[in-house]
């Protein structure tokens, strides 16, 4: 199929020698037309500019600064143990969490794609439900519930399952149990998103051609939903990486994320120099990611353009 | 009228569907459906969009489960078989080819599923590429090809293991008019060369006459008349056939004293009414009508008003009125030889052979 656009249909006959003598006027419409929709776009530029770089950019030229001269010297102290350590615990977090987040979340995203409309409805608005709720308080609630004599470790002594209480929050547990909670929704929610836009022709296909259920599953319907997959997890683990919140209450200052290397240089030391080299890297880091997973299995895949 | 391939039950299998049934809530999507599929046949469901024709082959595939009667491939009860056990193939409306499989991926995927060793699966999803005329396209991604050529792969996903049975779910309903023609006719071909027993969905009727052998008429759920492609057309049991299969208006008639009378004037019939009492129509196809200049004899003779020609190229109708505010139309071939067309709202004489009549009973006969 061929579609021509005015300005092919204008640029054509520029090559010929004829002029109509409607075409100016009908390249000045196609200007005005740009030009119109491009001033659209300057308040939505503008704010972008104003919120986003502006503040990026200040956070990049402060991490060269060391009172009024240039340095590397806040970068150079990111290779001290302490950082690199904090490095490794929030990669490790990271991939844990998202890992986990896709052991739970494709089996719920399965369900809730197969069921009836309504009770789907019902469903999702369950998973979205955390999310309306706020974060402090979820996590306050994980800190009751994981206390030592809370509610989690009762239970298990009431069922016998353990004698002594279990250590499950001011550790790597607590930290973890508590992300999963928080990052769920936002594994489920792309991959229910494919999964739902699946034509069911594809697994009445791969039956008819003779794929037991658990054949189609695997050959058919774990491959289409891809996308979806790599959205949910492109999504939980870059939130993870930069995560505040839930790992400063539930790990209790035993677990260090990088981004609670970035508070500490601001409220204990106020050196927004080395805070800011922090967040630089942390940028960097997570752009890196996208642009790798990018150039792996096209970036239009991971929004869901196919 | 069955078509029985030479080649016996080895490449196909009769079907029988007994008594099938299948409700949603209060709509009865199958109402007590039988019907004997010849092994080799090529038999074409055709009805109206919501008459059950896609359940009924869904049936068959064992997509849905009805809610009582029986399904044979052969001597085998396959009633209670799941989809997958069927081995049926099937050509889906919208292919449903795996995106995530290049061509050959697509086509070799039944044979990976039966563990077919790698060269022997290769070998054969060449052939049948080049059998739809794809040899060359197997390294392809499904996105890369147009909608003829996804057409032809999922037929040939569906026939590369070599079932007995082959379902067709309007598989050229996605195509433009002059691919779909030709794509009739390799169908038609590939099943004469193949020979397995084929039932086709379409709601396209022309293509239902082209293509098979055998033509089951169904709509809300039960079927209104199979039989041969010249059966349904030329002698069809009912209005809604007679409607629904071809360009037909109907002009009713009288019956009285055992014969057929328009306007108070006996008809010559071809034969005498299947049903002599009850209200009957006599079925006017356009392309049977003549346009009478003289006093020919030996016609049936229908005197109206020219009210509209409409140009079609290779042919031109001409729409008459009748009294009583019936419509009839007449088709004349693009020759320049033969009587102009009358002018509209000038007096036009009609001549309907007695051989070409057929009459039709109001309501579908018990």
């Amino acid at each position: 199929m061929t579609t021509t656009s005015l300005a092919d249909e204008v640029g054509r006959r520029d090559h010929a020698a004829w002029k109509a003598p409607n075409e100016a006027a009908y390249r000045r419409r196609e200007r005005s037309e740009t030009t119109v929709l491009a001033a659209l776009a300057v308040p939505g530029l503008l704010l972008i500019g104003a919120i986003a770089l502006t503040p990026i950019a200040w956070l990049f030229w402060l991490s060269f600064r060391s009172g009024s001269d240039f340095t590397f010297e806040h970068y150079e102290r990111l290779l001290h143990p302490t950082y690199t350590l904090t490095l490794q615990t929030t990669f490790e977090l990271s991939f844990l969490v998202t890992a986990i987040c896709i052991a739970l979340g494709y089996p719920l995203a399965y369900l809730i794609s197969q069921v009836r409309p309504r009770l789907a409805g019902f469903l999702l608005l369950l998973v979205l439900f955390p999310v309306w709720t706020s974060l402090l308080v979820r996590c306050y609630a994980w800190l009751v519930l994981l206390q030592r004599r809370g509610v989690v470790n009762s239970w298990l002594q009431d069922m016998g399952l353990i004698d002594a209480p279990l250590r499950l929050m001011h550790n790597f547990t607590g930290t973890t149990i508590g992300m999963v909670h928080i990052m769920l929704p936002f594994m489920v929610l792309p991959l229910y998103a494919t999964m739902r836009s699946l034509n069911r022709d594809y697994m009445r296909a791969a039956a008819n051609l003779g794929a037991s259920p658990v054949k189609a599953f695997w050959g058919v319907f774990v491959p289409l939903s891809f996308p979806g997959l790599f959205a949910g997890i492109i999504i939980v683990f870059v939130l993870c990486l930069g995560f505040y919140v839930t790992p400063a209450l539930l790990g209790g200052g035993r677990v260090m994320m990088w981004s609670m290397q970035i508070e500490r240089n601001v409220t204990y030391h106020s050196d927004w120099g080395a805070a800011s080299a922090l967040g630089v890297v942390l940028l960097a880091m997570t752009l890196a990611i996208l642009w790798g997973v990018g150039r792996l299995i096209g970036f239009d895949r991971i929004v869901g353009g196919r | 009228m069955t078509a029985v391939n030479g080649k016996g039950s080895a490449i196909s299998l009769p079907i029988s569907i007994r008594n099938v049934t299948k409700t949603y809530g209060t709509f009865t999507a199958l109402d007590n459906v039988s019907l004997e599929i010849a092994s080799g046949e090529f038999i074409t469901l055709l009805g109206p969009s919501g008459s059950g024709k896609t359940t009924l082959l869904m049936v068959l595939a064992g997509f849905i489960r009805p809610a009582s009667g029986e399904v044979r491939f052969g001597d085998r009860d396959v009633s209670l078989l799941p989809p997958h056990k069927r081995d049926v193939g099937m050509v889906f409306q919208n292919y449903a080819l795996f995106p995530h499989m290049t061509v050959a991926g697509n086509v070799g995927y039944p044979l990976r599923l039966r563990g077919v060793a790698k060269s022997e699966i290769a070998d054969r999803v060449q052939k049948v590429l080049a059998l739809v005329q794809l040899g060359e396209l197997g390294t392809r991604n499904i996105d890369q090809l147009s909608g003829g050529q996804r057409q032809r792969v999922a037929l040939a996903r569906a026939i590369v293991f070599e079932p007995r049975i082959l379902l067709m779910d309007e598989p050229l309903s996605a195509l433009d008019k002059k691919l779909r023609e030709q794509m009739q006719i390799e169908v038609r071909h590939l099943h004469q060369r193949l020979g397995m027993t084929t039932v086709y969905v379409t709601h396209d009727q022309r293509e239902a006459l082209t293509m098979s052998d055998r033509v089951a008429v169904i709509d809300k759920g039960r079927f209104h008349q199979i039989g041969s492609p010249r059966d349904v057309y030329e002698r069809p049991e009912s209005r809604f056939i007679a409607e629904f299969i071809g360009e037909s208006h109907l002009v009713a008639v009288s019956m009285r004293g055992g014969t057929a009378h328009y306007r108070d004037r006996p008809l010559q019939l071809a034969e005498p009414p299947r049903h002599p009492s009850g209200q009957q129509f006599l079925v006017m196809r356009p392309e049977k009508l003549k346009l009478l200049t003289g006093g020919e004899d030996g016609l049936n003779v229908f005197e109206g008003t020219a009210r509209e020609i409409v140009y079609q190229g290779e042919s031109t109708l001409l729409y008459v009125d009748l009294p009583d505010d019936v419509e009839v139309a007449i088709r004349q071939p693009a020759t320049n030889v033969g009587p102009a067309l009358p002018a509209p709202g000038t007096p036009v004489r009609l001549g309907l052979p007695a051989g070409d009549t057929m009459l039709v009973p109001a309501e579908r006969a018990p």
